[in-house]
């Protein structure tokens, strides 16, 4: 079975981001790392490969610049190779956009399943991986807590908001992954070395004949009209627990009638 | 001048509508002459409901069947489209199914959705949606650039939901037909997990923990002291992440916002990923041990300590007094 794990590579969430004042969009000239939400799919991706006993999982990125550090880290963890599209028409790029060119990239090899996470640590819109089962007319499941494939189908636990749905997809199809539902693997220092001689293929967008006039800046058809700081909450009492800090959480629950 | 009409996708439960569908619905009465929703099942049950928070119509696609509503739904917004019958603007809730019918939606009719709203405001003809980033220090408004579908998804909580007293909202059945491969998944089964006390983003209390807690059986005491507040457990995303709860537990930008009455944040150091889903709680209880935790800036009532020792007396006094 073959798999497509989609990834990104995003500004380390632990540095504090901030806009260009100019275009209005995160600054990203800083070093770029897997995001952890795609880790979660890649060791899905692989599990599902090893139970199925054949084939591979294959990652697919998209960032303006050629930056491979990311998705160096996820093929170290076991993923074969990498198709990476660049292009700097791609800067700006809105949900949609992304969709776009992700599925078309992944349209190229046919895969029996498409893993992505449920949302981008620094987006976070969660729109793409149904966008991209849309554009390439694939079913999609999302939020998966756990996926079994046999015969051509994958079952999936979907996280509802009571408890979970136990749903049926025929393959191919596209499945979003919730955080926490497998362990991801650290890479080995083996797999560490073996990634620095992975295939990583680098695309433009006239490579996947894409128009850049429907991607990018031109493509969002959004624009910023205002930046505000919002309204600041101030702090209130701090004080260290000698032992009896317990009561003055009781007392102030207390004053609140909430118990 | 203004926005004509606005369509409100349909969520419900059980228990009749959700709250995020009718917090949408008495937003969208304020900025369009015209508020319809648009639904999977039985309208006929909620239309009552629907009316009172402002839609006058309700359109429904029928029973699922076991189908997801993501594209069947976005197949009749589609289609009323094409017909001249459809929307300026389509306001969806960000939830599981909100998200699936946007994005489908966006790709079908190829328009950009905006997300994470969590305001709206009408400007001229068109609807801006206001967005926090840098974890709820900025807000950013944005604006589509061009006519067509305006597609909003909209973070629950956001607005509060109130009637307007309209009367109950006429009835139609949109029939969208054979999608094939795109409608394949088929829902087999429903589970749900016990939950004894109320949903997260319902609670008057809620109890959230973090990976300073230390191990994943240490949550069990913030289920325990939810439990004796009657309030709901909430996690930060490393708890998720790291697998002790599901992410239906997550508070925070990736997850949910919750704005309870008191809101008692254990160990958790107070990550801008976090502050987006908490900050707008009404009074903020922080337990951490270290004292330049980013939390106490935004407490009403902080306390600098160990949650392994302050918990446990909570515990205990809260169980003594029965």
């Amino acid at each position: 079975m073959n798999v497509v794990v989609c990834v990104k590579q995003i500004p380390d969430p632990a540095d504090t981001g901030s806009l260009d004042p100019v275009t209005k969009t995160l600054k990203r000239d800083v070093k770029l790392i897997l995001d952890e939400s795609d880790s979660y799919g890649v060791e899905m991706g692989l599990q599902l490969v090893d139970a199925a006993g054949s084939g591979e999982v294959t990652l697919v990125s998209m960032a303006p610049n050629a930056e491979v550090g990311g998705i160096r880290t996820a093929l170290a963890m076991g993923a074969e190779s990498a198709v990476l599209v660049s292009d700097e028409a791609l800067a700006g790029s809105d949900a949609l956009s992304t969709a776009k060119v992700l599925a078309a990239a992944i349209a190229r090899s046919e895969p029996d399943l498409i893993l992505t996470a449920t949302e981008s640590s620094d987006g976070y819109t969660g729109t793409v991986p149904v966008q991209i089962a849309e554009l390439m007319g694939l079913p999609a499941v999302t939020f998966g807590k756990e996926i079994e494939v046999a015969d051509g189908v994958a079952t999936v636990r979907r996280q509802t908001e009571a408890g979970y749905d136990q749903v049926e997809c025929p393959l191919p199809a596209v499945v979003s992954v919730t955080a926490g539902v497998v362990e991801p693997r650290y890479p080995s220092f083996k797999g560490i070395m073996a990634a620095k001689n992975k295939t990583v293929i680098e695309l433009d967008l006239a490579g996947l004949g894409i128009d850049p006039a429907t991607v990018g800046w031109a493509g969002a058809r959004q624009e910023i009209t205002t930046i505000a700081e919002a309204p600041v909450r101030e702090a209130g009492e701090v004080i260290v627990d000698e032992g009896d800090a317990h009561e003055r959480i009781l007392a102030f629950l207390d004053d609140l009638k909430v118990l | 001048m203004g926005i004509s009409k606005i369509w409100v996708y349909g969520e419900t439960t059980a228990a009749g509508a959700t709250a995020g569908t009718l917090e949408l619905l008495t937003k969208a009465r304020t900025l369009a002459d015209s508020v319809e929703v648009i639904m999977a099942g039985d309208a006929s049950a909620v239309a009552g409901e629907l009316g009172a928070h402002g839609a006058t119509a309700v359109y429904t696609i029928g029973d699922l069947a076991g189908a997801l509503p993501g594209g069947r739904v976005a197949t009749a917004i589609a289609g009323a489209m094409e017909a001249g019958n459809g929307p300026d603007v389509l306001l969806a809730a960000t939830s599981y199914d909100g998200r699936d019918v946007a994005g489908r939606l966006s790709a079908k009719v190829d328009r950009p959705v905006l997300t994470n709203v969590i305001d709206l405001v009408a400007d001229g003809d068109r609807l801006l949606g206001s967005t926090p980033v840098f974890g709820g220090s900025t807000d950013v408004v944005t604006g589509f650039t061009d006519a067509g579908l305006a597609i909003f998804l909209v973070r629950p909580k956001s607005f509060t939901a109130e009637e307007s007293g309209g009367a109950p909202a006429a009835v139609s059945e949109i029939n969208v037909g054979e999608l094939g491969d795109t409608d394949a998944a088929v829902v087999k089964d429903r589970f749900v997990e016990e939950m004894s006390g109320p949903k997260l983003d319902e609670a008057a209390v809620v109890v959230s923990g973090d990976r300073g807690l230390g191990e994943a059986d240490n949550y069990e005491m913030i289920e325990t002291l939810a439990k004796l507040v009657r309030g709901a457990p909430g996690a930060s995303r490393a708890v998720v992440d790291a697998g002790w709860v599901p992410y239906s537990y997550q508070v925070g930008q990736t997850g949910k916002v919750v704005k309870p009455t008191v809101y008692i944040a254990c160990g958790i150091s107070g990550a801008t990923q976090h502050l987006v889903g908490m900050k707008g709680s009404a009074n903020i209880v922080a337990i951490n041990k270290d004292e330049e935790a980013p939390i106490f800036g935004i407490a009403d009532l902080g306390i600098v300590g160990d949650v392994h020792k302050v918990l446990p007396k909570l515990i205990e006094a809260l169980q003594a007094r029965g």
